[in-house]
């Protein structure tokens, strides 16, 4: 056990930690596009698929004490091995010219603590209710008794700097992920001539999925769309 | 042709260092880089002078000894060589040129451009040998080798220890040198019984000396004058976690 713990702390062993957490992550962030991409298809289904969501009970609440672990170890991994680095170049040097390295390569921990700060928003905005307490007041239901969750999203997102917000936020996350998924294989030990175009564009592939798809919903709300069923 | 040179000086390990400035005249084209820093010492010495430290062995590109940054990259931004065998007709007359050592926690330096690279002897030590019972001489080609093995361990075994992916790792790890003497042995038959235990113990001695951990930005490769592969960092983590989830200890 003592050898796995140890193994688990060092370079190689931290990286896929970093690799596997951060595919977790990715899991989630495309499960919950794809939900969230619903609200195109009007009320009765978003609200239907959150109702869904809640009825899971003990399921959700697995899934969401996994994620928030997954989470929490991919950040303080993150840290441990960015303070590291650090460390192991204590002087720099006078003049450094970089070859081949990215901006998304160099920012992932900025890039990272930025989506970590929307995270926190994002659940208080819309899960909590916290910034607006009519979001998750008794009157927010659709005809159904449902919480009215497309409902919700647009009066969200018709204030411009909230959806602001969720753009940047966004193209964050997708900068993140541009260096991470390619990394991810690398990482894991992935590497045949056959599948070298995953490290080449998966990055990018996944990004503007994440970033396209995301932004999509603020963006229409923005430009007028109501989903249909929604009474404002 | 003639030169302005920024060299780093720097009077032992603990000092405090600083570029100095030094026109140089009198070069030629054909001239090397470290004979162009000969020239200036003899100068130095002339005006009574402390030449400038550095590192050199062979001059021919296989000893890895000439370790320094020059312009921002380590061994020049010349492609796939070494110091030594980069000549001044890469500059242009009248170029402020930037010389500085490899810049590393695991790396300190000795004076001016001189660094203490015995980390990597010592990551050698941990596993980079194979072992061999002694007695007779063995039958020629008792052991059959595959020739892509030998190949493709050859690549690997290009690696000359130079440093220069440290150098160029904006987190100073030394992870495509450690890798590449994993995958050196590792490709071979004779390698095959330490494989598991040499990949960990290397690991582990590379994370005790005090190098940053890669994060893909692959400066490594295009630094290195053998243009060794990240592929063999890859190879080295399937190593490295295979040999660590079937341990026994
Ligand atoms: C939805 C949230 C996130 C997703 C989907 C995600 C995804 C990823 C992926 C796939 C990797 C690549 C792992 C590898 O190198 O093999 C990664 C690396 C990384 N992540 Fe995240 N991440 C997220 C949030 C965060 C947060 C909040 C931080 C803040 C500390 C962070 C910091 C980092 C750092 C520093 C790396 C390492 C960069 C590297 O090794 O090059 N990430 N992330
Ligand atoms: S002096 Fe031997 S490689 Fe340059």
């Amino acid at each position: 056990m003592s050898s796995l713990r140890n193994a688990l702390r060092s370079s190689v062993g931290s990286k896929t930690l970093m690799a596997l957490t951060g595919l977790a992550l990715l899991g989630f962030v495309l499960g919950h596009l794809v939900g969230n991409l619903q609200i195109f298809a009007g009320q009765e289904k978003l609200n239907a698929y959150a109702q869904m969501l809640k009825d899971s009970g003990p399921l959700l609440w697995g899934a969401r004490i996994g994620l928030v672990v997954v989470f929490v170890m991919h950040i303080a991994t993150a840290i441990r091995l960015t303070l590291a680095n650090r460390a192991a170049r204590p002087d720099a040097y006078v003049v450094q010219v970089n070859q081949r390295t990215t901006y998304a390569a160099r920012t992932m921990l900025m890039s990272g603590l930025i989506v970590l700060a929307f995270v926190i928003f994002h659940l208080l905005h819309f899960t909590l209710g916290v910034t607006h307490p009519e979001f998750a007041a008794e009157g927010m239901v659709d005809s159904a008794g449902r919480h009215d969750v497309a409902k919700m999203v647009v009066l969200g997102f018709q204030s411009i700097p909230v959806s602001c917000a969720y753009v940047v936020a966004q193209l964050l996350l997708g900068l993140h992920l541009m260096h991470g998924v390619s990394s991810l294989f690398q990482s894991l030990g992935v590497q045949h001539p056959q599948l070298a175009f995953l490290e080449r564009g998966a990055g990018r592939a996944v990004a503007a999925v994440v970033v396209i798809g995301n932004c999509s919903i603020p963006l229409a709300i923005l430009a007028g769309f109501v989903p249909e069923g929604v009474v404002l | 042709m003639r030169f302005k040179l920024h060299v780093w000086r720097q009077s032992g390990p603990n000092a405090k260092g600083a570029m100095e400035a030094h026109d140089v005249d009198g070069i030629t084209p054909e001239m090397s880089f470290l004979e162009m820093i000969d020239l200036l010492n003899e100068k130095l010495l002339a005006d009574g002078k402390e030449p400038i430290a550095f590192e050199h062995d062979c001059r021919e590109g296989i000893c890895g000894a000439c370790s320094m940054v020059i312009d921002g990259v380590p061994h020049s931004p010349e492609r796939a060589v070494t110091t030594c065998q980069v000549h001044m007709r890469s500059f242009q007359d009248g170029d402020d040129i930037h010389v500085e050592p490899f810049r590393a926690k695991a790396f300190p330096v000795l004076k001016d451009l001189v660094v203490d690279r015995d980390a990597f002897d010592r990551i050698i030590q941990a596993g980079g040998y194979v072992s061999v019972n002694t007695g007779g001489t063995p039958d020629a080609n008792e052991i059959q080798i595959p020739k892509v093995a030998a190949e493709s361990a050859m690549d690997a075994a290009a690696c000359i220890g130079c440093g220069a992916c440290v150098a160029a790792c904006p987190n100073a790890s030394a992870m495509l040198f450690t890798a590449a003497k994993i995958a050196h042995l590792g490709q071979l038959p004779q390698g095959q019984v330490e494989r598991g235990a040499r990949a960990r113990a290397m690991v582990e001695q590379m994370d005790a000396e005090g190098f940053g951990n890669c994060t893909n930005h692959y400066e490594c490769m295009d630094a290195c004058p053998k243009e060794i592969h990240v592929e063999w960092i890859a190879r080295m983590n399937r190593d490295y976690l295979k040999a660590s989830l079937t341990a026994k200890d």
